[in-house]
Parts: structure tokens; C-alpha cells; sequence
């Protein structure tokens, strides 16, 4: 018999030796045990939680601290299934027990707020310190909400929400839209590009449509949009068509839809084309990278960060990647399941650098599943690789559902939507 | 641009001998890594059909699961996938991603990983 240990066998002993100890985070700074590397991970989303739990199933020697200020986190994907009835908050809380019990992460509720580059240490809002190998930033955006007159932090929280961040705003959103006098219409603002989950606001266009049609026969969804064109666009407006008839009113920033300034008081909307009186009114603001991605100066002035599509590595602060909507990442969109991708491609890059190995090159993928009614769902796929243009989608890879899909294909992508979140929430926090 | 991706990649190499030079492996942690079976490629490829099949192909949802399944079975279900001879809503989107090469290791990787664990 063989005296020699696999990688995974050896990482099993090494756990067990360690009996727990070396998971905790020593006097709030290292790991007790001298010799293993540390990687921090800031944000539990799809980004973070995915690193985290990769770098732990590929090589466990490696212990992992999770950052990430929510003890239930809830994701944007299906969170418009929230506002149509489909859905309830339940469905879409995800939690890191798991990641802690299964994957012996260390989960920190905390929020960083400050990275010391050079002396690869993470300072705590709560007051601690965590120093890290290397570091992963999975922050997410942040809203620049000065970019809409009118429109502020404060008046998301209360009266016009962009629940473009799932949680206390998907509620207030859902309870407005249920609230609203029937003949009201719901207005929804999407930005111009780049943002986070380029088919979302149109999915929420769909999903609140169909909540309109059965409970408020006589409202309509306005959408002033600030681009001439979106995601997936020619197979939603196909699908509004044929379940909505005339309840979608879609209008493209030349042709009204360019969104000058909000009017809390009035419940108004001026555009280039005038004033849009809404009873529940959505703003979906421009975006940037999370705070702390500018706090530790990830950003570039595009406001978001700049990184090596090898290692996902910042190129402005070696030892920290950035991963999902805050990095940029060639032709791959803002979405969850990039993200993921993304995430898992790092965790396996970073595992490699810390044995002392190159990581081998990336392949990427993304999948989005969007519901234009509960039972017609509709999607778009890519594979992309590293080319010397970067992230680059691989030519015949991917694409929309068929135009000419017809009703049970149209069904059976409802039912792989439903399919697909099962499957993303087990791998990413299950 | 091919001088950006010299870049990128020395970046890489860099990065791994620096921590190389400075390594602080044991000898059992040096073996391990000498017996190590997984190709890097395979398993890089393999991590994206986790997202909608499950971590290591084990599906909670309607997606079918594959974890169990041998390298040949999911090399000809993959190869189906990507000429158009096995029906998929997204699937043939997908395969038509990888070259053949590709789809092997992907098939590799996930029948290896049963094959692993079972023994």
C-alpha cells in the first residue's frame, strides 16, 4: 500500500490534526496555525460565497474567513418573482450555515471598511482586523443617486424604491404595487448601460404586468428607459405582446423615455417629453462598484475595477482579486451566475498560486433565465474564454431562446428557471 | 494586445514564483501535490456546470444530475448536445462553447470524481 496521500486525503489530516482551531480567527488577526494560508473574502453574495466555498472543497489546507455584513442574504434573482406573487421572501433567504458547518468557513457579520494593501490586513467597521494571503472583494454596486434630480438614498428607503438590491426594498415595492388604487400605473426607470442584470428591469416590467392584469385590470407599467435598446429585448416585447396586450408601455429614451428629474411630492416623473404622473414610481439608479472597492482605491474612472482576467487580480493592488458586477470583466454582463463563474475561476486561481502553481487559463460562463409569465420563460447563454482581446464571448457559443420557440419549449425554460435557482443557491450556499 | 496578454500571464508566473520562493510547504504537503490526478484544465472547465447542475453534478433542481456518471457517457452527451443531435433548450448553446478537447476533459473531470470518491 502506498504511504503517499492525495492533495484532498492530505487536506482531510490536516483539518482533522487541526481539530478546528485553525479556523478561527486568532486574537482577531491570524490563523493559529503558522504555516496555512489565509484568504479573506469580502461579500456573501454570488460572487464571494462562491470563492469562499471553492477555495475550501479544492483545497481545505486552505482556511477562508468570510466577510459579509447579513445573516440572511437575499438574492436579486427572483426577487421580481417577489413583486408578481410568485414568489415570497422566504424563497429567496439564503443563509451561510452550510458554508460555516460543511465548508468550515469562518463567517464574519461584519462590514470592511477599510484594506491595507501593503500590509495585507482588512479593518473591520466593528473594530477588528483580519489579515489575509491574498484577498477576494465581492462588493457589488453602489447607486449614484445624484445622477437623478430629486432622486435620493433616503426617498429609495421610503417612497420610491429601486429594490435593485434585494430586501426591505423588494417588500416596500411589492406592498406599493399591491396597495395601488386600481387605474394607477407603475412606472419603472431603468439606467443606461453598464448595470447590474441587464434583462432584471424587464423581467419586473413582465412580472408586475401579470400581477396587474389579474388584480388591476385597468393599470399599466410605463417604462421610461435611458437606453434606446435592452437586453433580450425582441423576445420580451414578442412575449409582452402576446400575454399583456397593451398593459407594457415601453418608451425608449428618444422617444420620451429619457428621465430628466423625480418629484416625491407630485408622484412625478419629468421627461424629455414631459411630466409622467406614476402611483408607484421604481427609479432604478446608474451604478458603480461596492464602497469599499473605491475605499481601498480598486476603481479605475470608469468607477469600476480594473483586474487581470487570468486570476481576476486587481491590476492597481496585487494579492486582490475583484470578482462580480464591481470588476470588469470583458464581454461577460453584471449577473449572479457570472459571478459565480467568476468566483469559482478565482477560488481555483488562488488555490493554485498559494501551492505554488500557475493557474491555468479561465473559462466563463454565464446563463440567464428571465420569466415574462409564470409559464413562459426565455433565456440567454455564453461561453467566453481569454483571447488577446480579453474576456471574449466564443463565437457560436451561446445565444437567445429561438424567436420561433414555441409554447412548450417557451414552458419547459420556465420550469429550467426554476430548476436553475435550485441548483445556483445549492452550489453557491448549500 | 498580445503584448497585454505576455502581461497578464507574467503576471501569473510572477506571482507563483514568488510564493514558490517563499514557500513554506512541508514534505508530506509537497508529495501530496506530486499524486495530485486532477488536470487544472479539466477542472477550471469542469466548475461552470456546477451553476445549473450542481456542485459536482449533483442536481437538487429539474436539471439532470450527472455526478456518477462515467467520462464516456457525458463525452457522447455532450458531443450530442453540440452537433444538434440531442434535443436542449440551452444545453446545444452551451456545448457549442467547448472544442472537443474540451468537452473530453469536462467528461473526464466529472467521471473521475465519482470514480474517485467510490473507492
Amino acid at each position: 500500500m502506498s504511504q503517499k496521500f492525495t492533495r484532498r486525503e492530505f487536506s482531510k489530516l490536516v483539518i482533522a490534526g487541526a481539530a478546528g482551531s485553525t479556523l478561527g480567527v486568532f486574537g482577531g488577526v491570524r490563523p493559529a496555525f503558522a504555516n496555512q494560508k489565509h484568504v479573506v473574502v469580502i461579500g456573501g453574495g454570488f460572487g464571494g460565497a462562491s470563492a469562499a466555498k471553492y477555495i475550501r472543497k479544492l483545497d481545505s489546507s486552505i482556511s477562508v474567513t468570510l466577510v459579509e455584513p447579513a445573516t440572511t442574504f437575499y438574492t436579486c434573482p427572483f426577487s421580481n418573482w417577489v413583486m408578481g406573487g410568485l414568489k415570497e421572501m422566504k424563497d429567496i433567504a439564503q443563509t451561510y450555515d452550510v458554508l460555516k458547518s460543511a465548508y468550515g468557513i469562518e463567517v464574519v457579520h461584519d462590514e470592511a471598511v477599510e484594506i491595507d494593501a501593503a500590509n495585507h490586513s482588512v479593518k473591520l467597521k466593528g473594530g477588528g482586523e483580519l489579515k489575509y494571503d491574498r484577498l477576494v472583494v465581492s462588493p457589488g454596486i453602489d447607486f449614484n443617486y445624484d445622477a437623478v434630480e430629486g432622486y435620493s438614498e433616503e426617498l429609495a428607503n421610503t417612497v420610491m424604491p429601486h429594490a435593485y438590491k434585494a430586501g426591505p426594498q423588494t417588500e416596500l415595492l411589492t406592498k406599493q404595487i399591491q396597495e395601488m388604487k386600481d387605474g394607477d400605473n407603475v412606472i419603472i426607470c431603468p439606467p443606461g448601460n453598464p448595470f447590474r442584470c441587464p434583462p432584471g428591469p424587464y423581467e419586473r416590467t413582465s412580472l408586475i404586468a401579470h400581477y396587474l392584469k389579474e388584480n388591476k385590470p385597468n393599470s399599466k407599467v410605463i417604462v421610461l428607459d435611458s437606453k434606446e435598446k435592452f437586453s433580450k429585448q425582441g423576445l420580451f416585447t414578442k412575449g409582452w405582446g402576446r400575454l399583456y396586450g397593451d398593459v407594457i408601455d415601453w418608451r425608449a429614451a428618444s422617444k420620451g423615455g429619457k428621465v430628466l428629474s423625480v418629484d416625491a411630492e407630485t408622484m412625478t416623473v419629468n421627461t424629455s417629453a414631459g411630466p409622467v404622473k406614476g402611483g408607484v414610481i421604481n427609479v432604478i439608479p446608474p451604478q458603480r462598484a461596492g464602497k469599499i472597492a473605491f475605499a481601498a482605491g480598486l476603481t479605475n474612472e470608469t468607477g469600476w475595477c480594473p483586474v487581470n482576467p487570468i486570476t481576476f487580480e486587481s491590476t492597481i493592488h496585487p494579492g486582490i482579486h475583484v470578482i462580480g458586477d464591481a470588476c470588469i470583466a470583458g464581454a461577460m454582463p453584471k449577473s449572479g451566475f457570472a459571478a459565480s463563474s467568476q468566483g469559482k475561476v478565482t477560488a481555483a486561481s488562488i488555490v493554485r498560486l498559494l501551492q505554488g502553481k500557475v493557474p491555468a487559463p479561465p473559462s466563463l460562463v454565464n446563463t440567464c433565465y428571465s420569466l415574462v409569465g409564470p409559464g413562459y420563460g426565455i433565456s440567454v447563454a455564453a461561453v467566453y474564454k481569454l483571447t488577446s482581446d480579453g474576456i471574449v464571448k466564443i463565437k457560436d457559443s451561446g445565444g437567445l431562446t429561438p424567436m420561433d420557440a414555441d409554447d412548450d419549449q417557451l414552458s419547459e425554460e420556465a420550469t429550467y428557471a426554476r430548476g436553475w435557482y435550485n441548483n445556483i443557491a445549492q452550489d453557491i450556499w448549500g | 494586445m498580445v503584448k497585454q496578454i505576455t502581461s497578464w500571464l507574467s503576471v501569473g508566473l510572477i506571482s507563483a514564483a514568488a510564493l514558490t520562493a517563499c514557500d513554506t510547504q512541508t514534505s508530506e504537503q509537497q508529495q501530496a501535490s506530486e499524486t495530485e490526478e486532477i488536470n487544472p484544465r479539466g477542472e477550471i472547465l469542469a466548475l461552470s456546470c456546477a451553476s445549473c447542475h450542481g456542485t459536482d453534478g449533483k442536481s437538487v433542481g429539474i436539471m439532470p444530475g450527472f455526478y456518477g456518471k462515467s467520462a464516456s457517457y457525458l463525452k457522447s452527451a455532450l458531443m450530442e448536445f453540440k452537433n444538434d443531435e440531442r434535443y436542449s433548450t440551452v444545453m446545444g448553446r452551451h456545448a457549442k462553447g467547448y472544442t472537443d478537447e474540451e468537452i473530453e476533459l469536462i467528461a473526464e473531470y466529472f467521471g473521475g470524481l465519482s470514480q474517485q470518491n467510490s473507492k
